[in-house]
């Protein structure tokens, strides 16, 4: 399997930052004996330094969030088989034993998840919720823990923090929620935050809220912060790497401004093109990418895109493309594709 | 050949249109403890062969607005007229013959299909219910109806779960087609598909309103897609219609402080633009519908809040004294909006407060009394413009 | 038609066939329904499959019974050997390898044949409780309003008495029981369990999506009812029917055990044998002991049966 790893042509990579959080082919596979397994993540390598904001963007089914899961020793231990190597300050997770891991957890990365309601317990009180974790990973005290409770929750914007500490989930609206869940997850200042589609469910006034404060904690904390998500406007504001995702493999890592002005795997560029954009001109007819995320073809025969792809060649469902520096664009780049869409530099810059 | 020009004729007007919904408690005797405003006090015109976009966010009504034109939902008060028909007063076997000529496209496109019918058995039941099967070839129909969206043949004896979800949005598109209306309302018809699906299914319903000539009334939360495909559109805000303009026109003079603020928050696939945007934040959440604030119903976020008439005075939908803004004289249909102060907002008399990510303590709630008492950051350039210059 | 009009049709031609690619893949096979999709998983599920083995072989001995039992079951062949202080049940013995009852009749001939009188009482109880809970559930789930209200208040009576209970009280109405005053007591106790299981199901449609999508096309409130809400709604029903099969048969043994149940024992069933069985208890248990596991054994089929059902239905798990 070819997979780069070298950090040398790592994208978004600033000079004298030591990763934080380093993936390195990690590969997901769910099913046992009995029944057919299906590869979720086949091979995904990316990292993360402090301060920084990396996204894994992509459809349904990409493998996104399953890598998450499993950078977070979430996955369930039976029929889940990951393999590769998850090194957090250096150290490999995959190996750790389940204590070692819970206590990770919460204390040095924290996760927050799409639907905050089935993410709260719904019969204790937010405030308790939050003290919990404080008592379990800071060893705090019922007061000392209360006041820093108060203060987190008043930290993410929650009004009246005080009153909001007896609350339970239901009595909260959507964008509270979130901010509650965002409240337990940096109540131990985890240096690592993972965020998994955090303002889906949310309305777009409450997304530009969320987004914000998320923005403000990885400025002003220097938290790194994993932002998974399949809208392609939330990563070109907030991410400063991007991880473009297709069917359980990495397709194109950029930094965002490149990546936006110069697409070159076809997926990246079909996914730009078939959205609508506020601020464009009325009547451009959309592109659409044709078929659906099922119309893939194994990447063992080829490139999984390749039945979708508006570019595909003779070579696309006969040889699989490596992830490999790209030499068509003047940023550094990984693109994984035999036909790649027209780069910003010319014969005469190489 | 259907004409696809966008005609002056009124296909859909609904006329202060009310749908409350009673909070009912009590075991045996089911006692009315309040209402749920979801819809309260909605006119609006759609005209025959052009689409009409609603844009709000979760908990404004919109949706229960297009049920309601639909009348799918019980209306409280108000009027709906399609095509001349008063609908409103409409029961039984009379409503369900004016169905035909009004269709509805769900969100979800797996729950909005019986998964228990075949394609065929689900196209042909409307068909029936209208006689449209008699003295016809009904096989030849529904073949076409799988080709005007896009679907092969052998689609007609599969069942809802075997398709992807672009393919089972079609397949809904198909079954409204079914019974050749002339108004197909669309409730968020692209929101639970993939990015990438999304634009098929856009084009696709362009593709048919040219082919069909159909009027389109488009309710959704992603004013991008709003935008892309309405030719006007209203903005809805608790119940009711707060601004209301031609596409360009509200994109290009937002006037609405909510309007703006929605404006301001859609992210752009774009790090240039991303980098430069100045976003309105919005303080607190959407209030209760069971619970609306009194006078203008934005009062409570509104970064423009005045210490007059925005706390008690409802504010109408009136055609502000803008010049940039169509005013419905000639053939030109009016942009209206529902705010005290539109004209002294666009004119940058009055500014915003301005608020924080973690400054979401509702202007309501914090007792601290009307926006004068905190005035605005003294810095000029820290007022936030406008979004998009008008 | 001019040319203008014949090239644009051409074109629109061309732009079809572009959407048609751009749907994606769909297979030329025949469509697979929920229930076909569900049988292929039962097919393959071992639980289904004991289940299902156990409740065919107990259905084919009912069928089969009066052939291959030894003895006729009615004769009390080994009446002579019975003596009230001494011997009241007779032995196994060559010929009778179960021994015989308190009347001298062969053990295994009762129970054979008495698995046909089970099996009815089970089946029909089952079906005519089912019927009632089926009209019950759809009048309060399909009108709503006051009918539901009504069928539901009487629902609600009828499950707040312990349902034990219930069957005892009508069963002790008739002065003569028979074998149908046990199916119907049984059936009773039914009705409210699928009423409401059905009504809850069916409310669940009722504000589906699909149903909006029906009212929206304009089909008829009955048709909705019956061609959308009750197909889809149905499943958990039928699933608890397999699952009461088996609490059925386990009643009427309790009926009968109570004296309550089907006094002519010319016609043997397994709960009755268990019923007359109470006075021997404490000296000779196997004559409660075979017809006991006899229904244990099959009420798990049934069991095993529903179980496998509600995973194969579950939405959740469908694929």
């Amino acid at each position: 399997m070819t997979t780069a790893t070298t950090s040398t042509t790592q994208p978004g990579r600033r000079s004298g930052r030591e990763p934080l959080l380093a993936v390195e082919d990690l590969r997901v596979t769910f099913g046992s004996r009995t029944s057919r397994t299906v590869t979720a993540v086949d091979g995904v390598s990316f990292d993360v330094a402090p301060g920084e904001t990396v996204g894994l963007v992509g459809e349904s089914g990409c493998g996104k969030s399953v890598t998450s899961l499993a950078v977070m020793g979430l996955l369930p231990a039976r029929g889940a088989q990951v393999a590769g190597s998850v090194r957090f300050d250096g150290e490999e997770l995959l190996t750790l034993s389940p204590q070692r891991m819970a206590e990770k957890r919460g204390a040095e990365m924290a996760m927050i998840f799409q639907d905050p309601l089935s993410s709260l317990n719904p019969v204790v009180p937010i405030g308790v919720q939050v003290t919990e974790v404080l008592e379990r990973h800071r060893g705090m005290k019922g007061g000392a823990a209360r006041k820093r409770a108060t203060y987190l929750l008043e930290r993410v914007g929650i009004p009246d923090p005080t009153r909001r500490l007896s609350d339970y989930a239901h009595q909260l609206s959507g964008g509270m929620r979130q901010r509650a869940l965002i409240a337990m997850a940096l109540a131990c200042e985890p240096r690592l935050l993972i965020a998994d589609e955090p303002t889906t469910a949310l309305d777009v006034t409450i997304q530009a809220q969320i987004l914000a404060l998320l923005n403000e904690l990885v400025s002003e904390s220097g938290t790194a912060l994993v932002m998974i998500t399949h809208d392609l406007g939330v990563v070109a504001g907030l991410c400063s790497t991007v991880n473009v995702l297709y069917a359980g493999r990495v397709v194109e890592r950029a930094d965002r401004h490149p990546l936006f002005a110069t697409p070159r795997h076809p997926y990246t560029g079909g996914l730009l093109a078939s959205i609508p954009r506020l601020d464009e001109e009325r009547g451009r007819r959309l592109v659409p990418v044709p078929g659906s995320v099922a119309d893939n073809i194994p990447w063992e025969e080829g490139c999984a895109f390749a039945p979708r792809c508006p570019n595909a060649g003779d070579r696309c469902e006969a040889e699989t493309p490596a992830l490999v520096p790209d030499r068509g664009v003047r940023d550094p780049r990984l693109l994984r594709c035999h036909y790649p869409l027209a780069g910003d530099r010319t014969e005469e810059d190489a | 050949m259907t004409s696809t020009a966008v005609g002056t004729d009124i296909l859909l007007e609904a006329r202060n249109l009310k749908v409350h919904f009673p909070i009912k408690r009590g075991i045996v005797l089911d006692r009315t403890v309040g209402y749920v405003y979801a819809v309260d006090g909605v006119g609006l015109r759609i005209r025959r062969g052009e689409t009409y976009g609603l844009v709000g966010e979760s908990g404004c009504g919109k949706s229960t607005l297009g049920r309601a034109l639909l009348r799918l939902e019980p209306l409280t008060d108000g009027e709906v007229h399609f095509d001349g028909t008063d609908l409103s007063g409409l029961k039984g076997g009379k409503l369900r013959q004016q169905r035909r000529h009004m269709q509805m496209v769900f969100q979800d496109p797996l729950g909005s299909l019986d998964p228990r019918q075949t394609v065929e058995q689900l196209l042909l039941e409307g068909m029936r219910a209208h006689g449209l099967t008699k003295g016809r070839d009904v096989r030849a129909r529904l073949v076409e109806l799988m080709e005007q969206v896009g679907l092969p043949r052998a689609a007609l004896t599969k069942y809802p779960h075997e398709f992807s979800g672009g393919q089972r949005q079609r397949v809904g598109i198909a079954r409204a087609l079914s019974v050749e209306p002339q108004l197909l309302i669309a409730d968020e018809p692209v929101s639970a598909l993939d990015v990438s699906v999304q634009a098929q299914v856009i084009n696709l319903m362009e593709d048919l309103q040219e082919d069909l000539g159909l009027t389109y009334l488009v309710i959704a939360h992603d004013l991008a897609v709003v935008r892309h495909i309405s030719d006007r559109i209203g903005v809805m805000y608790l119940g009711a219609i707060v601004e209301e303009a031609d596409a360009d026109s509200l994109y290009e003079v937002p006037l609405h402080p909510y309007t703006r603020a929605l404006m301001s928050a859609v992210p752009i696939p774009d790090p240039t633009v991303e980098d430069t945007r100045e976003q309105i934040l919005l303080a607190g959440d959407l209030p209760s519908p069971a619970d609306p604030p009194s006078g203008c119903r934005f009062h409570t976020r509104c970064p423009w809040r005045q210490p007059t008439r925005c706390d008690d005075e409802r504010p109408e939908l009136r055609v502000p004294d803008v010049a940039a803004v169509a005013t419905g004289a000639g053939d030109a249909r009016p942009h209206r909006v529902a705010c005290h102060w539109a004209e002294e907002i666009f004119r940058g008399e009055i500014t915003p407060k301005r608020v924080t990510a973690t400054d979401t303590v509702a202007l309501e709630t914090d007792g601290l009394g009307p926006v004068a008492e905190h005035p605005s950051p003294p810095e000029a350039d820290e007022d936030v413009p406008p979004v998009h210059g008008g | 038609m001019t040319d203008r009009e014949s090239a644009s049709l051409g074109q629109r031609k061309k732009a079809r066939i572009d959407r048609l690619a751009a749907a994606g893949r769909i297979s030329e096979d025949e469509g697979v329904s929920l229930w076909q999709s569900a049988w292929r998983r039962l097919r393959t599920d071992p639980i289904f499959l004991v289940g299902a083995t156990i409740v065919v072989l107990f259905v084919l001995l009912a069928l089969v019974a009066p052939w291959i039992a030894p003895h006729d079951p009615t004769a009390r062949l080994l009446i002579d050997q019975i003596n009230r202080q001494a011997n009241p049940i007779p032995d196994p013995q060559p010929g009778h390898p179960l021994g015989g009852d308190d009347a001298g009749r062969d053990m295994l001939s009762r129970l054979l044949v008495g698995s046909q009188q089970t099996l009815i009482v089970g089946v029909m109880a089952t079906l005519f409780g089912l019927t009632g809970g089926l009209t019950l559930g759809t009048l309060a789930g399909g009108i709503g309003r006051w009918v539901d209200a009504a069928v539901m208040r009487v629902v609600d009576v009828m499950l707040s008495i312990p349902s034990l209970l219930m069957a005892f009280s009508i069963a002790a109405v008739f002065a003569r029981p028979n074998q149908w005053t046990v199916i119907l007591a049984i059936a009773i106790i039914q009705v409210p369990i699928f009423a409401r299981l059905l009504r809850g199901s069916m409310l669940a449609q009722r504000h589906s999506d699909h149903v909006l999508a029906a009212r929206a096309l304009g089909v008829r409130p009955a048709a909705i009812v019956f061609r959308h809400m009750l197909p889809n709604a149905i499943g958990p029903v039928i699933v608890q029917a397999t699952l009461v099969l088996a609490v059925a048969i386990i009643d009427a043994a309790a009926l009968s055990f109570l004296g309550l149940g089907n006094p002519d024992d010319s016609v043997p069933e397994w709960g009755q044998m268990l019923g007359r069985a109470q006075q021997y208890f404490n000296t000779e248990p196997q004559l409660a002991f075979y017809p006991a596991l006899c229904i244990i054994v099959v009420a798990l089929g049934f069991t095993l049966m529903g179980e496998s059902l509600r995973e194969a239905l579950d939405p959740k798990s469908r694929r």
